[in-house]
């Protein structure tokens, strides 16, 4: 393929915002309100959004009879390209809540960059899913701070579940080489901005939420060369299972 | 105005089709009888969201995905409308949550049978939202206005989401055996529990007379069931796939499709908690329930915070 880099960046834009999405499409129904849930489900629909005009624009580019369902359900599972951090479990809503926080700081300013992309239909698809990001972001702040300036358990809870995934974060600002070599073609984002107004929305959040950055060193993990969590294989035996079990079919 | 002048204004207002709204007087028996109607279908709307719910995360394709995540959504907003539909006559939707879990308030049985297929995603859409659109359709004329339009905006949205499950069945029988043959079993299993949507016969439905005396419902049990039928039929031709009732013919005297008997002893085991999934679906709204405690008194805290600084700020 000539575009294997731009096909392989793809694949890691789209699969971040998918695993995310499935994750929390799993709660749909099971959130702690009615209103809740339906924000919660709003945003996974908003990044499924997001994953199809990827792998529709990642379809093209690979030929061969590939859509957007063939990229999304029928890779191994090495050949997935999110970070780590979208693949932890819903364990409470102090988790969901501080995973799409994280996510979602680091969501905004990559998009912002993306927009200016030499690659016209990366840039589109950016321009447009930054408006959901904005939406998300200002959501998961806003219930960063009722948690963590809630009660006594709230704030626990909430501190508990940084302390986990905060070391995760690191990922996504740790450049892969597909990464650098799209920066280098204007294609893709500079890492290192989106890192700077990352935690600069971190820690403006975290202190009006009275809660602490925990001082852990970043996790070693490689999601992004393909190498993920135990949890993973379970979400793609959900999310791959119809595809799996009735192969070649039309839904 | 005495009691009895207040009641005969009531019932003239209700035979010159005017909508009562929340401020008129109105009967106790009225109210109440609204407050477990609106509520039973505002949890029916909430307990949906489980049987499909579990299919999200297995779609077979992202459109479909988006889909069925869309419409369980749609769901909860129905919810939220109809919870707020019955606020307006007194009760709290915590309140209404707590009968939810204690048994006391019911939902519509049929979301106590379980979801095995991706098939039933789409029976489900055709079959059971089809049926609820016939009781919806003639809800949007009932009496008590919050309710009525209420309904007429769940309406719209229900003859979506009912396309689309059709739509599911058509893919499905349309592609191969196997998938055909989903349809089929999915259909099986679902036809009965829906004629069963429309409730008791009429000679055993308890609260019709007066539902109907009060414009509440305009159409009996066995009316709206027969409609189904009749709409349903030609649907199930088009598809290609049988209706698991040998008696169900074309009656030309009738004007309409006869039918087999229903097992109206399932019907009551399932409606006294004894279904596959009663127990499953209560303990999941339980467990949401709980786990969510937390969450709203934090929501609570935060804000009575917020509250007292912008107070000392104003001091």
């Amino acid at each position: 393929m000539k575009d294997q880099s731009l096909y392989e960046y793809l694949l890691m834009l789209g699969d971040n915002s998918m695993i995310l999405g499935h994750r929390l499409s799993e709660l749909c129904g099971h959130g702690p309100s009615l209103e809740t849930d339906i924000a919660l489900t709003n945003i996974s629909l908003d990044l499924f959004g997001q994953v199809r005009s990827y792998f529709q624009y990642a379809a093209e580019l690979k030929g061969d009879e590939a859509t957007e369902d063939s990229i999304a359900f029928l890779r191994f599972d090495r050949d997935y390209r999110n970070s780590i951090i979208v693949e932890q479990p819903n364990t409470d809503f102090a988790h969901v809540i501080v995973r799409q926080f994280l996510f979602d700081s680091y969501h905004v300013p990559l998009l912002e960059q993306l927009m200016h992309s030499e690659d016209e239909t990366i840039a589109a698809i950016a321009a447009k899913s930054i408006k959901e990001a904005k939406y998300h972001l200002r959501f998961s702040s806003e219930w960063m701070k009722r948690l963590g300036d809630g009660t006594e358990e709230s704030h626990q809870r909430t501190q508990a579940a940084l302390n986990h995934l905060y070391p995760y974060l690191h990922e996504l600002y740790h450049e892969s080489p597909i990464e650098k070599e799209m920066k280098e073609q204007g294609i893709g984002a500079d890492l290192s901005v989106v890192k700077d107004h990352s935690l600069a929305t971190i820690n403006e959040v975290i202190a009006e939420a009275t809660l602490s950055i925990p001082e852990s060193e970043p996790r070693m993990v490689r999601g992004k060369q393909g190498i993920h969590s135990e949890h993973m294989g379970f979400i793609l035996s959900d999310l791959q299972f119809m595809q799996r079990a009735y192969p070649n079919m039309q839904w | 105005m005495d009691i009895k002048s207040l009641e005969d204004r009531f019932e003239a207002k209700i035979a010159a089709g005017e909508s009562i709204e929340p401020k008129d007087w109105m009967p106790e028996k009225y109210r109440k009888t609204h407050i477990r109607q609106i509520s039973q279908h505002a949890h029916s709307e909430i307990v949906g969201m489980l049987p499909e719910g579990n299919w999200i995360t297995r779609a077979p394709s992202l459109r479909r995905k988006v889909a069925l995540l869309a419409k369980v959504q749609d769901e909860a907003g129905h919810g939220l409308y109809l919870y707020s539909a019955a606020e307006t006559l007194g009760i709290s939707r915590d309140e209404m949550t707590e009968q939810l879990l204690s048994g006391k308030a019911k939902y519509s049985s049929i979301f106590n049978y379980p979801t095995l297929t991706w098939a039933d995603i789409g029976a489900i859409g055709w079959l059971v939202d089809g049926a609820a659109i016939i009781n919806q359709v003639m809800l949007t004329r009932t009496s008590y206005g919050p309710y009525a339009r209420a309904m007429v905006r769940i309406c719209k949205e229900e003859s979506f989401h009912q396309r689309q499950g059709y739509e599911i069945m058509l893919t499905l029988c349309n592609g191969t055996p196997e998938q055909k043959a989903l349809a089929q079993d999915a259909l099986n299993r679902w036809w009965w529990p829906s004629l069963m949507m429309f409730g008791p016969r009429d000679a055993e439905s308890p609260h019709t007379e007066q539902s109907m005396k009060w414009k509440i419902k305009r159409k009996t049990n066995d009316e709206l069931r027969q409609q189904f039928i009749d709409i349903t039929k030609p649907q199930a031709d088009i598809l290609g796939i049988t209706i698991p009732d040998p008696d169900l013919k074309w009656n030309e005297e009738r004007g309409h499709y006869d039918f087999g008997d229903i097992d109206w002893d399932e019907f009551w085991q399932v409606v006294n908690g004894n279904g596959q999934c009663n127990k499953d679906r209560i303990a999941a709204k339980q467990k949401a329930w709980d786990e969510g405690a937390w969450v709203r008194d934090a929501a609570v805290a935060h804000a009575e915070k917020k509250e007292q600084k912008k107070q000392k700020l104003s001091a």
